[in-house]
């Protein structure tokens, strides 16, 4: 980008920087659709009792195996925003890696656990519950997938000692992930 | 972007040359990008006035062919409906009042040069063509266009079988989930830009209301999609793939999706007229050459609007079955925002009030918007009555009211602020004479379309129906005479857009030269160059040192004191 940046970027009124500014944004406009989601699967989960024995049939162990890998992938990214603020660009580097590194671990039980469902019958069309399942997990996974993507991108400039402020927009963007899962793992998995 | 170093050197002079492509189309600049919205909304907005002639040629001389489209279909007749509703709603209103002006006004307004994220700019307007082309796509597929109203209710829009425009209506709403990604990407770069990029002592109670309006909508937009986003996803899946998230028959619940829909849908309302109002307000304050009255309390009152509007969709639902408690709730909720609404009509007249007023063609548009609007907001009080509600909701006194509050919001404010910004944008003066044609030409034509329209409803005709003259009791011809007078008006109204038209173009190339601030005018956007250069103002950008409407302050030589004059 060798366009002169305009003046208005460099400006901090709020005295926020405007990238954490605007990822907050980001994160308050994703909270309302997932929000909307997990809302609409309370409201008719109230409304089928029978809802429970569909969810006695997801992998609570696979669930929660994927909770202690997103978390793990969480502290990852911290410590990188860590090394990061500490211009360490290299840990930033490895530590982003690991981070991405327990995205695919994730994407991989979460693809096992799909493959199991889906040979016993239990698609997405099987009930609401199943399609409410495939939805919202879907939409997480895209959104893993997403910050996998960017993370990659971002290493690319770590590296190079370049825009080290990401790794901490991005670390906001990965914990708000992992808190959509702490919500769907009790509400899809563990609830009966 | 390798052509742009030389670029990189002139920038600070405020020119440079660019090829056409970087200047017109990848543009980065954010009044481009705004014209860019501006132009697809006025193009969109021609689209949606055909569509809007044809079905009101075939409610009047059902069965003929009409001139420019041939004979009308029971499918034709529904989709244009229901890409009539979609096109106003989502590729007019919102591109023309909140992304052109917001576009053009937010950095000129506060002082700054661009928006905070040029790129994202750019990317939220390529992503709004995409959905256009997309939308405007369905109507070549298989099937033809959607069919089943702008609301989209499962079940009938959820299956093929259904609504018989299998391609149709995943397209129509794949095109309305783009429009919405790209909305909530320029109003983050809005929310963001106007908080941490304000010219230096500009305070938040400095900001321009039509700034804060803007603002306001933006964040309730983004509230309230949220849910309807999710809703999209899974009637799409309902649509692709055949879930029964919607379908009643598969355990679904079709009423979930009235909500999520209303619960958008409403205020959505407000994201339209919001920004609309902060418009109007701007320039009955220029033109009364007085203090805009209660500025604050504007702006608390916008707070509380948007608050309240979430609280009310359910009155959208009053004849789909739901508890009549619950409706007595939504009722009174729905009859409460019209206080705050009523609070700032109130501080636009106090503001008119004593003035001295200039009927320039801005205010001429303003002022009409605040006459007409107030039959819309009046009408929608009896609507807000649950009671009245169940055999209003069903006939045209809906389409009526509906079209007294949005076409003031749209039209009649969109062209307010089109005449008044116009010689900002271009640098010349509009022609009075073809304005004040257009002016007249539009706003008497417009209530001989929908006074008939709420007479016919409340003498029963129902809405959403092909040909009347099949059903005996709509048929005398005292209701027929009514349709045809309001199909004439629409004709007239739209055939009165032409001196617009050649208006815009004219004055383009030989309007009178504008000068920087020809309404004399307290704004930032004044003290730029009309038409501002990339970079916005060439002498440095400037610092804040007032309200924006201290306008005839006692003991000074002029009658308005800009916003950035040390003293």
């Amino acid at each position: 980008m060798s366009l002169a940046k305009p003046i208005a970027t460099t400006r901090e009124v709020t005295g926020i920087p405007t990238g954490r500014l605007a990822v907050w944004w980001v994160i308050a406009s994703e909270i309302v659709i997932f929000g909307g989601l997990v809302t609409c699967y309370l409201l008719m989960r109230l409304n089928n009792v029978s809802w429970g024995d569909e969810a006695s049939h997801t992998s609570t162990a696979a669930g929660a195996t994927n909770t202690f890998v997103l978390l793990t992938s969480s502290l990852f990214i911290v410590l990188a925003h860590a090394a990061a603020e500490k211009k360490d660009t290299e840990k930033a580097f490895k530590f982003i890696w690991y981070t991405i590194g327990m995205g695919l671990v994730f994407l991989l039980v979460k693809s096992y656990e799909y493959t199991t469902e889906i040979s016993h019958g239990y698609t997405i069309f099987k009930s609401v519950f199943w399609s409410f399942y495939y939805t919202a997990t879907g939409l997480h996974a895209l959104h893993v997938i997403g910050g996998m993507v960017i993370m990659g991108i971002i290493s690319m400039d770590v590296k190079k000692g370049k825009e080290l402020q990401r790794v901490e927009l991005i670390g906001l963007y990965w914990h708000f992930v992992d808190i959509v899962w702490i919500f769907l793992f009790p509400l899809l998995y563990i609830a009966k | 972007m390798g052509d742009t170093v030389t670029a990189h050197v002139d920038d600070h002079h405020g020119h440079h040359e660019q090829d056409f492509w970087s200047t017109y189309v990848f543009s980065t600049d954010h009044k481009m990008i705004g014209f860019q919205y501006l132009f697809t909304g006025l193009f969109m907005a021609a689209v949606g006035g055909f569509m809007a002639y044809v079905f009101r040629m075939q409610l009047a001389f059902p069965g003929e062919s009409v001139p420019g489209f041939g004979l009308v279909t029971p499918g034709d007749y529904n989709a244009l409906i229901t890409n009539h509703g979609t096109i106003m709603i989502f590729w007019v209103a919102m591109p023309m009042l909140i992304a052109a002006f917001g576009n053009f006004l937010i950095p000129l307004m506060i002082g700054c040069d661009d928006m905070v994220f040029p790129r994202l700019n750019r990317l939220s307007y390529q992503i709004f063509l995409i959905s256009t082309i997309l939308l405007l796509a369905g109507f070549f597929v298989p099937g033809g266009a959607f069919g089943g109203a702008w609301t989209t209710y499962p079940p009938l829009a959820a299956r093929g079988e259904y609504n018989l425009t299998p391609l149709g209506a995943p397209i129509w709403l794949l095109a309305v989930a783009l429009e919405i990604v790209a909305f909530l990407l320029g109003g983050i770069n809005f929310v963001t830009t106007v908080m941490n990029s304000r010219a230096p002592g500009m305070k938040m109670m400095d900001i321009p209301i039509v700034i804060w309006m803007i603002i306001i909508a933006v964040v309730l937009f983004m509230f309230s999609v949220g849910p309807l986003v999710a809703g999209a996803v899974m009637l799409l899946f309902d649509q692709v793939l055949g879930t029964s998230f919607f379908i009643p028959s598969g355990g679904g619940d079709p009423v979930l999706f009235q909500h999520l829909f209303w619960f958008f849908g409403h205020p959505e309302v407000y994201v339209i007229l919001l920004p609309e109002m902060g418009i109007v307000a701007e320039i009955i304050t220029v033109f009364s050459r007085k203090k805009l009255f209660g500025y604050k309390l504007i702006v608390y009152t916008t707070f509380m609007v948007g608050i309240l509007s979430m609280i009310v969709w359910a009155h959208h639902q009053f004849i789909a079955g739901i508890d009549p408690r619950m409706a007595s709730v939504f009722s009174f909720t729905t009859i409460l925002i019209s206080i705050p609404i009523a609070v700032t009509f109130f501080a636009y007249i106090a503001t008119l009030y004593g003035g001295s007023i200039e009927f320039k063609l801005p205010m001429l548009w303003a002022i009409g918007m605040i006459a007409e609007f107030l039959v819309g907001g009046v009408t929608g009080i009896y609507l807000g009555a649950s009671g009245l509600d169940i055999y209003f909701h069903e006939n045209t006194f809906v389409v009526a009211h509906f079209h007294y509050t949005m076409f003031p919001i749209v039209i009649l404010g969109g062209f307010a602020g089109m005449y008044y910004w116009y010689p900002k944008m271009f640098g010349r003066m509009m022609n009075e004479t073809l304005g004040k044609i257009h002016f007249w030409g539009t706003i008497i034509p417009f209530n001989f379309i929908f006074m008939p329209l709420f007479s016919l409803g409340i003498g029963g005709q129902h809405r959403r129906i092909y040909n009347y003259l099949n059903f005996p009791d709509l048929a005398s011809p005292e209701f027929q005479n009514l349709r045809v007078l309001a199909t004439t008006a629409t004709v007239i109204m739209l055939l009165f857009q032409i001196p617009f038209v050649i208006n815009w173009f004219r004055s383009m190339k030989s309007g009178e030269e504008a000068g920087n601030n020809p309404w004399k005018a307290n704004t930032l956007e004044w003290v730029a160059p009309s038409p501002p250069p990339h970079g916005n103002f060439p002498d440095g950008l400037p610092t804040v040192y007032r309200g924006p409407y201290e306008y005839s302050v006692p003991g000074r030589d002029e009658d308005y004191w800009p916003q950035n004059a040390p003293n």
